[in-house]
């Protein structure tokens, strides 16, 4: 349904515009994610800049055939699926068979995203249901992590972390802060460097295109509960900042849990939303069986997010408290 | 000490006319005067084709008791009653007068009580009298009848406070402003009339930051009298809208489907209130209105003009058209109506303003799907889900619509403004508000609407 009354006669407001549009938030959603990309390329050479390159291509070619097929609207000038696939790119490790990039971007545009309707309609983030999917169907592949040339540590940091008496006999000792922030470490192309990611981070926050509520309600929620719960010793002793600048978590906070079409839509739905992530992330690096949970966590919050929705509508201005 | 409230969008400040001084329209050759230019009953027509006419003499009254009279606003002969496009979109039978060089006035008109009166020594009564006398209606765009306004409404308390509305917030309008700078006796007058009616022992002149020099062109009029304030508040749109205002200067919330009213507080346009002054003391009635000219055109600016002067007569008078306008808005650009702009459309007692725009308006892109970024949450002063409303009045589903609360939208499209894809969200949840108040109808369940 387009231009409701709008008849030749008259036409009502508003009949300003402030923008920004839709292809603007996406480029600079690209934007943000060029330093850590650059910082993949760095660390991990042509392998990295390949699977970039095959999975972001893939997603604009199949979002192009799909919209044409589906007799809809081209949406490629909007970026969206750039953005899915560059996303996707990040969750993978370099030196993949490059046929696994783009059977995820495939999976990600044509199932996630077109088969539900498209842009807006998508349950959940498709860049995170491809690597899921990738994940459960190529175990073998989507584990093996490339180190990056003068890494400390073949094992990823988590895995050190928090499944310690499995692992600690087997590699060395985990990667410290310094590592972590800079991106000396294992890891898939998007998760070595948060200092890179912060970077980008801290753009979209300036251009307001993410909801600083979304990522604040993870950090938090994953800094107390592994402060509390995350100790070898007993309770109170983990090391909540390891965990927050390990594994996906930075890249799924800022990046990713933000997704607008599957976070909540109301403030107080975000805040909610936030903390289930944190809350997930937790329990599966600290008592699942893969060393890594941040995926996973906005995937399952991602499907709650119509009833987050449905129960947290806002109180009207003068509205009574119900 | 004012109150920002929550949400609300900036668009850029440029006020194109703001210093620009009001001038007087040329008498234009002819006038159209619509016999419903406010909320309520039309007016049935009181003279007949051919006949002589005066300025301030009614061509048009009602009996109904929500109706305000017309008045024929320049001298001249009645050529014709017949339909005529309202700014609104809609079509009113209106009295067209052609004018004579005379500018006469109307022999009958009420006895004149002289700027100097004491508003005290007048009862309630007798001002609302002539204020219905007078045809004064809502000027700042809603046009509810002024007598009817302030007639004592039973289980509200005497409001302790009258807020005169002089935030102009939408874009490009400078007539408030120019009133308040060049004319601040006059709406100091009729602030201290709609006191003196409502038995409220406050009132307080409200303008917008960027109108401060407004404040200080006010405050010699209102003296050392302790009960009477100007309060300056944030630019922000809609910062004039009647709940923003009263939260903003008395920090109350008017209750959902309620009136200021139900919070002491009674809201009034400036433009109004320096309307009803001249209708005591001068004993004329609404005849005429500072209108701003901007946009497109090639000298924006303030014109008084007779009401019922023609969109077109406004436009020669601002130099004509640039970079190829084809449409002018009547009102503010936020929640004005825009016609062709070659279409002669008579400026009402409540048009504040024509923009000229050229058609890239919201309502002209291709919108593009929801992507669900709540930019639009974040900026609804009602702090309503504009998305999930305009896609439930997509998918026709009115209960849920009301539910969520539809009948609280003002309709002041800052969601719209911001709306990444550019969706028509007012549209469609105008939609649904109409759809909600037909099946409240139906099934009474209690107050509803959203005020005046």
């Amino acid at each position: 349904m387009s231009r409701t009354e709008t008849s030749p006669i008259v036409t009502t407001g508003p009949h300003l515009w402030g923008g920004p549009g839709t292809g603007r938030i996406m480029s600079d959603l690209l934007l943000a994610l060029i330093p850590a990309v650059l910082g993949a390329v760095y660390f991990f050479g042509s392998d990295a800049l390949a699977v970039v390159l095959v999975s972001t291509g893939t997603a604009a070619a199949v979002e192009w055939v799909t919209n044409r097929w589906l007799g809809r609207r081209s949406t490629l000038a909007d970026g969206s699926a750039l953005v899915t696939g560059l996303l996707l790119a990040l969750n993978l490790p370099a030196g993949v068979p490059l046929w696994l990039p783009a059977v995820g971007a495939f999976f990600a545009i044509a199932i996630v995203k077109q088969a539900f309707g498209g842009l807006g309609y998508n349950l959940v983030n498709p860049a995170l249901a491809a690597r899921a999917f990738l994940l459960i169907g190529w175990p073998t592949q989507m584990t093996t992590w490339p180190a990056p040339p003068d890494a400390v540590s073949m094992a990823t940091p988590l895995a050190v972390l928090t499944k310690p008496l499995a692992l600690e006999a087997t590699v060395g000792a985990a990667p410290g802060y310094l590592d972590l922030l800079v991106g000396r470490v294992g890891g898939s192309l998007g998760e070595t460097s948060a200092l890179l990611l912060l970077i980008g981070a801290a753009y979209l926050l300036y251009r307001r295109v993410i909801d600083w509520r979304i990522p604040v309600a993870i950090f938090g929620t994953v800094a107390i509960l592994t402060w509390i719960l995350g100790g070898r010793g007993g309770p109170f002793q983990g090391d909540a900042l390891y965990h927050l600048l390990a594994g996906g978590l930075i890249l799924g906070a800022f990046y990713m849990a933000t997704d607008y079409v599957t976070a909540p839509i109301t403030p107080r739905g975000r805040w909610i939303f936030g903390i289930g992530v944190g809350l997930v992330t937790v329990l599966i690096r600290l008592y699942g069986s893969f060393p890594e949970g941040v995926s996973f966590a906005i995937l399952f919050m991602n499907l709650m997010t119509p009833l987050l929705d449905r129960l947290t509508v806002p109180r009207p201005f003068g509205g009574a408290r119900e | 000490m004012t109150s920002r409230f929550s949400g609300g969008v900036k668009p850029p400040a440029g006020k194109q006319a703001a210093d620009v001084p009001t001038s007087s329209l040329p008498r234009p050759a002819i006038v159209i005067l619509p016999l419903r230019q406010h909320i309520g009953a039309a007016c049935y027509p009181l003279v007949r084709v051919g006949e002589r006419v005066a300025r301030g003499q009614p061509v048009g009254d009602s009996d109904a008791a929500l109706a305000a009279p017309v008045h024929a606003t320049v001298s001249g002969r009645v050529t014709a009653i017949e339909p005529w496009i309202t700014p609104s979109g809609q079509t009113e039978l209106a009295v067209l007068v052609e004018t004579d060089p005379e500018d006469r006035w109307w022999e009958q008109l009420p006895e004149p009580l002289g700027w100097s009166m004491d508003p005290e020594a007048l009862s309630p009564d007798e001002i609302r009298r002539r204020a219905r006398l007078a045809g004064l209606v809502g000027m700042g765009g809603a046009g509810f009848p002024t007598a009817v306004k302030l007639m004592p409404r039973s289980g509200s308390p005497v409001p302790e406070l009258v807020v005169l509305n002089g935030a102009e917030c939408e874009p490009l309008l400078s007539a408030d402003r120019r009133l308040m700078l060049e004319d601040p006796l006059r709406v100091v007058v009729g602030l201290k009339f709609l006191m003196q009616t409502t038995g409220a022992p406050r009132g307080v002149i409200a303008v917008e930051e960027a109108n401060s020099d407004c404040a200080a062109a006010l405050a010699p009029f209102l003296g050392h009298d302790p009960r009477l304030r100007v309060a300056v508040l944030p630019s922000r749109y809609p910062q004039g809208a009647e709940k923003m205002l009263v939260w903003a200067v008395a920090r109350r919330k008017v209750p959902l489907g309620g009136l200021p009213l139900d919070v002491g507080v009674a809201v009034q346009n400036v433009a109004t209130a320096a309307a009803l002054a001249t209708a005591l003391a001068e004993g004329r009635p609404l005849t005429e209105r500072i209108v701003t000219v901007a946009g497109e055109v090639a000298s924006p600016g303030n014109w008084l003009v007779p009401i019922g002067s023609q969109t077109t007569d406004l436009i020669a008078a601002a130099g004509g058209i640039r970079h190829g306008a084809t449409r002018v808005v009547m009102g503010g650009p936020m929640m004005g109506v825009a016609h062709p702009s070659a279409r002669p459309v008579p400026v009402t007692k409540t048009i504040g303003g024509l923009i000229l725009i050229r058609p890239q308006s919201p309502a002209d892109a291709e919108p593009a799907p929801c992507i669900r970024c709540g930019r639009c949450v974040a900026v609804c002063p009602m702090g309503l889900v504009p998305a999930e409303l305009a896609r439930l009045a997509g998918a026709g589903r009115w209960d849920l619509a009301r539910e969520h609360h539809v009948t609280a939208c003002m309709e002041c499209g800052s969601c719209a403004y911001v709306c990444p894809a550019q969706r028509p969200l007012v549209q469609l949840i105008r939609r649904a508000k109409a759809e909600a108040a037909r099946q409240a109808q139906q099934q009474p369940t209690g107050r509803n609407g959203t005020g005046v």
